[in-house]
C-alpha cells in the first residue's frame, strides 16, 4: 500500500490575509499575564470573492449555500458572544489555554496549540491545551460541530496570543531599558540587539495587568509562519500510544463504580415492571439495581458483573414509539413524503428522474457512550465527552431539579464522536441513576446498547429529476429523511443568527439542509428541498421516536451521492463520459481545478479490466471545494474472497481526494488524517455500513454485525491532495469534509464497474443478513470464555 | 472470594475476584490498569488486545480463573519493558506516522501489530499485507492507512 502525497504543502503566503489589519484583544486583570480575545474575532470579514464562473450550459438558480454556508452560520453564531477566551502565561514560561471545544480525535488541540505557539513565538511543547468545563456565558460558542472550530477560532486565538506577546515585549523593554519594538521574541525568549535576553517565565508577573484593558494588536504576517502550515504530529499522540490517555471510563472518581443499563428490545421501549429486582441485587458484586426512565440500571464492582446482572433481569417491557416500523415501512413513508416535481416537462425537453434510498447508519464511535456522575442534594458533578456542554449542563440541571450553576460539567476527550457526542445521552442517564441511588456512578453503555438504542444517521430517500435538450434546462433535487434530532443546541446556534441568514421562517433542519446544499453545475433552474418524516410532537420528545443524529455529516453524503450518481446517468443520457460532462457543466473554475486534479492523479481514462471501474465526484462544503476519484474492483474473486465473520464485497482499490481549502491549512498532516478517515467513512457507507430495522428493533448488536471498514476492506492506495489555498479569509473545516465526495465517487465507480446503477445504499443492504442477530432479550450478547483459543 | 495470582506487566499480582469475571474487568476495574479498552465485550472489536505469554489475546473473553500463576499478561503499559526502552519500536513507528486520531483503539492496535510481526517471524518470514488484513481491530476514526504504514515501518525495527 502506498499513501502518496502531491502538493500537500499549502501556500503559506496566506492568500488574501489581512496581514496588517489591526485586531482587538484584551489584557485581563490577573496575577500572571493573561491575554484574551473576543470570540468571533475583532474583525468581521465579508463574504469571500465569488469564484470565476465557467463552463457551458445554463447558469444555475443561485442557492443560498453558494453564498453563505453552514460554516458561515456557525461562525456568525460565535460572534455575538461578549465573553472571552484567554491564554495564560505560566511561571515556567509555558502558555495554557482551556479550549472551549471538545477533542474527539479531530486534532483540534494540536491545531490550536500550533496557532498559539506561532503567534506567541513559543515552542509547540510549551503550549498546554486542556478542555474547558461548561461555561454558560459562552452560549453558542461552546459547541463543537459542523466542522467549524478552526473556522471560528483561527483569528481570535491568534489575536489573544498576539496581545500576550506584545505585553511580554513591553515588559522586557522596561527590564532591559530598551524600546519594545527593537526587541525580538523567539522560542520563548525575548532578546535585544545589544545581547540582552529574558525568558518569558521571568516576565509573566511583570507583564501582568491589574486592570482589564482593551488592546489593539497586529497579527504576525502569515508569510512568516514557521509552525502553522507545517506538517505537525499530534500533541496527544504519546499519551495515546502508551495507554496513558484517559477517556471517561478510565477516570478514577472516588466510589464511582461500574454501572450499566438493561435496555428494552425495541427502540425506546418502556419498563412496565421488574420481576426479580431483589434477586438481582444479591448477585455477586452488585451494589444497586434501580428502574430508570430508559431501562433498569445496575451498579457493581466490575462491568463484567454488571453485564451478567443486566442479562439476569426479568423485565416486563412495554412497547416503544416505533415498534410498527421496519426498513420497508419507513422507506414507504419517505417515498410518500416526496412531493411531485414542480418544474413541468415541456414537449421540447427530455426528462430523467431517479430515486435512491439510504439506509439507517450506526453512528457510534469506538468509545461507547459513557459518563461519570456524582449527584448530591445540592450539587452535581458530571464527566463526559459532550460537544455542547452548556446544553448538557442546563438539561441535566433541569432533570435533577438543580440550578444550572449547581451542575459542574467536565468535558473529557472522546474516543471518537462523529456527531454522537453533540448529544449528552449518557451524561443525562448517569445523573439520573446517581440521583436515584444516591451514589456516584461510572456509566458505560454496552456496544449492543450503542448499536440498538444509540443514535443513527436517519434513513432517507433522494429523488432527483432533470429536464434537458442539448443542455440541462432544470434540476430538482429532493431529500426525504427521517427527522434528524437537533435538540442539542446546534440548531439554536444557527437560528440565533437567522436574521443574518436569508432563511427567515425555515426550520432548523431546513436551515442546515439549505446551508449544505450548494449548486455545482450549470443546470439551469435549480431547486432543492428537504422533507422530514416522523415529525409528530410525540416523536420530538426525549425517547419519543427514532434516536437520530448526524454521523460525520448530516444531509450532505446522501445529497451529494444522489446528485453525483445522477450526473453520471445524465451524462450517459446526453452521450458524454462522466468526466467530460462535469468539465463542461461545472459552474466555476475552482470546481474545474479540483476535478482536473483528481482526474490527473487518479488516472481517469486509463483502461481497466472488466469488473473494475473508475468514478469521479464533486462536492463543496465547510469551505472546501473537493473532488474525489475512486477505483473499485467488483470482480468475483475480489467480491467473494472469504473473511471469517466479515463482509468483503466490492473493494475500493485506489482513492484520491482533492481539496481546495478556504485559507491556510493549519496542520496539513492533521487534515490528511481527516481526509483519510472521511474517505473510509464514505466508501463504507456506500458499500457495507448500515443497520437493519425490523419492527422497531435494530438487528445489529456489535462490530461483525455493523460492517464499517476493517483492514480487509482498505484500498491499497489513497492520495489526499491539498491544493494551495484560495483567496479567502475563512479557514476550512476538516472533520467531515471527505465523507460526501467519497460516498458519491464510490457509487459512481460501482456503476462504471458493473453497469448497474444502485438504488439502495449501502449496496448490500437488501442482501440476506451476513450475521445471525443476537437476541434482544436478554439485551446483551454474553461475554465469551474462549478467548485463549484465538491467541496468536 | 477466590484469589488469583498472575504476572501483570512484569509484576506478580494477587487479586480477589469471582472466578468467572472476565480478565478485562479484573485488569481495568479492580487493578486500575486502563490501557486495554472496552469496545464490544465479545472479542470482535479487539480494543482490549493485550498479550499472554507474548501472544495477542482479548481479555474480555477470558475468565480470570483460566489464567495460571505462571502466565505473563502484558498490556500496552508493559509493552516497552519487553525491550527495556521507554517506548517499543512499534510505538515509535506509531508516533513517526502520526497514526493516532482519537486514540481509543490504538493500544489494542499496537499490541496486535507486535504479535502479528512475531507470528510471521516464528513462521520464518516477513510480514505481508495479507497478515495485516488478518488484524481485526476496529478503528472507527479510519486510521487504517497509517496503521499499515506504521506496522511495515515498525516491523524491521523490532
Amino acid at each position: 500500500m502506498r499513501s502518496r502525497r502531491t502538493e500537500t504543502t499549502p501556500d503559506t503566503s496566506g492568500a488574501n490575509a489581512p496581514s496588517r489589519r489591526r485586531f482587538l484583544g484584551y489584557l485581563l486583570a490577573a496575577p500572571t499575564l493573561v491575554a484574551a480575545a473576543e470570540l468571533g474575532g475583532g474583525s468581521v470579514f465579508g463574504p469571500s470573492a465569488a469564484a470565476a464562473e465557467t463552463g457551458a450550459g445554463l447558469p444555475p438558480t443561485p442557492q443560498v449555500a453558494d453564498h453563505v454556508d453552514l460554516t458561515d452560520g456557525l461562525v456568525y453564531a460565535a460572534r455575538p458572544t461578549a465573553n472571552l477566551i484567554a491564554i495564560q502565561l505560566n511561571e515556567d514560561g509555558s502558555a495554557s489555554f482551556a479550549l472551549h471545544r471538545t477533542e474527539v480525535g479531530q486534532g483540534l488541540t494540536t491545531a490550536i496549540a500550533m496557532l498559539i505557539a506561532e503567534e506567541l513565538e513559543l515552542p509547540l511543547e510549551k503550549v498546554h491545551i486542556t478542555l474547558s468545563d461548561a461555561r454558560p456565558e459562552l452560549a453558542f460558542n461552546q459547541l463543537t460541530g459542523g466542522s467549524a472550530s478552526i473556522s471560528a477560532l483561527y483569528w481570535p486565538v491568534r489575536t489573544a496570543a498576539a496581545v500576550a506577546k506584545g505585553k511580554l515585549l513591553e515588559a522586557a523593554g522596561h527590564v532591559l531599558g530598551e524600546q519594545a519594538d527593537l526587541l525580538t521574541a523567539k522560542l520563548g525568549t525575548i532578546t535585544s540587539a545589544t545581547g540582552g535576553a529574558i525568558p518569558y517565565g521571568d516576565l509573566v508577573h511583570k507583564a501582568a495587568s491589574d486592570t482589564t484593558q482593551k488592546v489593539e494588536v497586529e497579527l504576525k504576517p502569515e508569510s512568516e509562519f514557521r509552525i502553522v502550515g507545517e506538517r505537525t504530529r499530534r500533541i496527544d499522540a504519546l499519551d495515546a500510544v502508551t495507554g496513558r490517555k484517559q477517556f471517561t471510563t478510565d477516570l478514577k472518581v472516588p466510589d464511582a463504580k461500574p454501572t450499566m443499563v438493561c435496555r428494552p428490545p425495541t427502540i425506546n421501549g418502556t419498563v412496565r415492571g421488574v420481576n426479580n429486582l431483589d434477586q438481582v441485587r444479591t448477585m455477586p458484586g452488585i451494589t444497586d439495581v434501580v428502574p430508570i426512565s430508559s431501562g433498569v440500571a445496575v451498579r457493581g464492582e466490575t462491568f463484567g458483573q454488571c453485564i451478567d446482572a443486566v442479562n439476569a433481569l426479568d423485565v416486563s417491557w412495554g412497547p416503544g414509539p416505533v415498534d410498527g416500523e421496519s426498513d420497508a415501512t419507513v422507506e414507504k413513508k419517505l417515498k410518500a413524503a416526496t412531493p411531485p416535481p414542480v418544474i413541468p416537462p415541456t414537449p421540447q425537453t427530455k426528462t430523467l428522474e431517479r430515486q435512491y434510498t439510504f439506509a439507517f447508519v450506526n453512528g457510534s464511535a469506538l468509545g461507547v457512550n459513557s459518563a461519570i456522575a456524582d449527584v448530591r442534594a445540592d450539587k452535581a458533578e458530571i464527566w463526559s465527552t459532550v460537544k455542547v456542554p452548556i446544553v448538557a449542563q442546563a438539561a441535566i440541571a433541569s432533570e435533577l431539579g438543580l440550578a444550572q450553576s449547581q451542575v459542574t460539567m467536565h468535558v473529557v476527550p472522546g474516543g471518537g464522536s462523529f456527531g454522537r457526542c453533540l448529544f449528552h445521552d449518557a451524561a443525562s442517564e448517569a445523573a439520573e441513576i446517581s440521583q436515584k441511588i444516591g451514589k456516584p456512578v461510572k456509566l458505560m453503555w454496552h456496544r449492543a446498547d450503542d448499536c440498538r438504542q444509540g443514535r443513527v444517521h436517519p434513513m432517507s430517500v433522494g429523488t432527483i429529476r432533470a429536464s434537458f435538450t442539448d443542455d440541462v434546462i432544470s434540476l430538482e433535487q429532493h431529500l426525504a429523511g427521517v427527522r434528524t434530532d437537533f435538540s442539542h443546541g446546534f440548531g439554536e446556534a444557527l437560528t440565533s443568527t437567522a436574521s443574518r441568514l436569508p432563511l427567515a421562517g425555515y426550520s432548523i433542519s431546513e436551515v442546515i439542509f439549505t446551508l449544505t446544499t450548494p449548486s455545482l453545475y450549470n443546470f439551469g433552474v435549480t431547486k432543492t428541498l428537504l422533507t422530514e418524516t416522523h415529525q409528530s410532537p410525540s416523536n420530538n420528545q426525549k425517547r419519543g421516536g427514532f434516536n437520530t443524529g448526524s454521523t460525520r455529516n448530516v444531509y450532505s453524503p446522501d445529497v451529494a451521492t444522489t446528485r453525483e450518481l445522477f450526473v453520471d446517468e445524465l451524462a450517459e443520457a446526453m452521450g458524454m463520459d462522466p468526466y467530460s460532462f462535469r468539465r463542461k457543466y461545472v459552474k466555476n473554475d475552482k470546481l474545474l481545478k479540483v476535478l482536473d486534479k483528481a482526474a490527473e492523479v487518479g488516472g481517469w481514462g486509463q483502461p481497466t479490466p472488466e469488473g473494475v471501474g473508475h468514478g469521479i465526484a464533486l462536492h463543496h462544503e465547510y469551505k472546501n471545494t473537493m473532488a474525489c476519484f475512486v477505483e473499485i474492483d467488483c470482480r468475483p474473486e475480489t467480491v467473494n474472497r472469504p473473511i471469517r465473520d466479515g463482509v468483503t464485497g466490492p473493494r475500493v482499490t485506489r482513492g484520491v481526494l482533492v481539496t481546495l481549502p478556504g485559507h491556510i491549512v493549519v496542520n496539513p498532516l492533521g487534515l490528511e488524517a481527516m481526509m483519510q478517515g472521511g474517505f473510509i467513512d464514505g466508501f463504507a457507507q456506500a458499500l457495507t455500513a448500515s443497520v437493519h430495522l425490523n419492527q422497531g428493533a435494530i438487528a445489529e448488536a456489535s462490530w461483525d454485525n455493523f460492517f464499517y471498514c476493517r483492514q480487509w476492506n482498505l484500498p491499497f492506495e489513497f492520495t489526499p491532495v491539498i491544493l494551495p489555498a484560495e483567496e479567502s479569509e475563512m479557514p476550512s473545516g476538516g472533520g467531515e469534509m471527505g465523507v460526501a465526495p467519497a460516498f458519491a465517487a464510490t457509487a459512481c465507480a460501482y456503476r462504471a464497474a458493473t453497469g448497474k446503477t444502485p438504488t439502495h445504499f449501502p449496496i448490500n443492504h437488501n442482501d440476506p443478513l451476513a450475521f445471525e442477530p443476537y437476541p434482544h432479550v436478554p439485551p446483551l450478547p454474553p461475554s465469551p470464555t474462549n478467548g485463549l483459543d484465538y491467541a496468536y | 472470594m477466590p484469589t488469583h495470582t498472575f504476572k501483570l506487566n512484569g509484576k506478580e499480582i494477587t487479586v480477589e475476584a469471582e472466578d468467572d469475571v472476565r480478565l478485562l474487568w479484573v485488569i481495568r476495574d479492580l487493578l486500575g490498569v486502563t490501557g486495554p479498552k472496552y469496545g464490544c465485550g465479545i472479542n470482535v472489536c479487539k480494543a482490549c488486545t493485550s498479550h499472554i505469554n507474548g501472544k495477542a489475546f482479548n481479555p474480555c473473553a477470558v475468565q480470570v480463573k483460566d489464567i495460571e500463576p505462571t502466565d505473563e499478561i502484558t498490556t500496552i503499559e508493559g509493552l516497552p519493558a519487553t525491550v527495556g526502552e521507554d517506548l517499543h519500536p512499534m510505538q515509535e513507528a506509531w508516533l513517526d506516522h502520526d497514526v493516532v486520531q482519537c486514540g481509543y483503539c490504538q493500544p489494542g492496535q499496537i499490541m496486535a501489530a507486535v504479535a502479528k510481526v512475531k507470528q510471521a517471524r516464528a513462521k520464518g518470514r516477513d510480514l505481508t499485507d495479507a497478515d495485516i488484513e488478518e488484524i481485526r481491530n476496529v478503528c472507527r476514526c479510519g486510521t487504517y492507512f497509517r496503521i499499515r504504514d506504521a506496522i511495515k515501518d515498525g516491523a524491521p525495527r523490532m
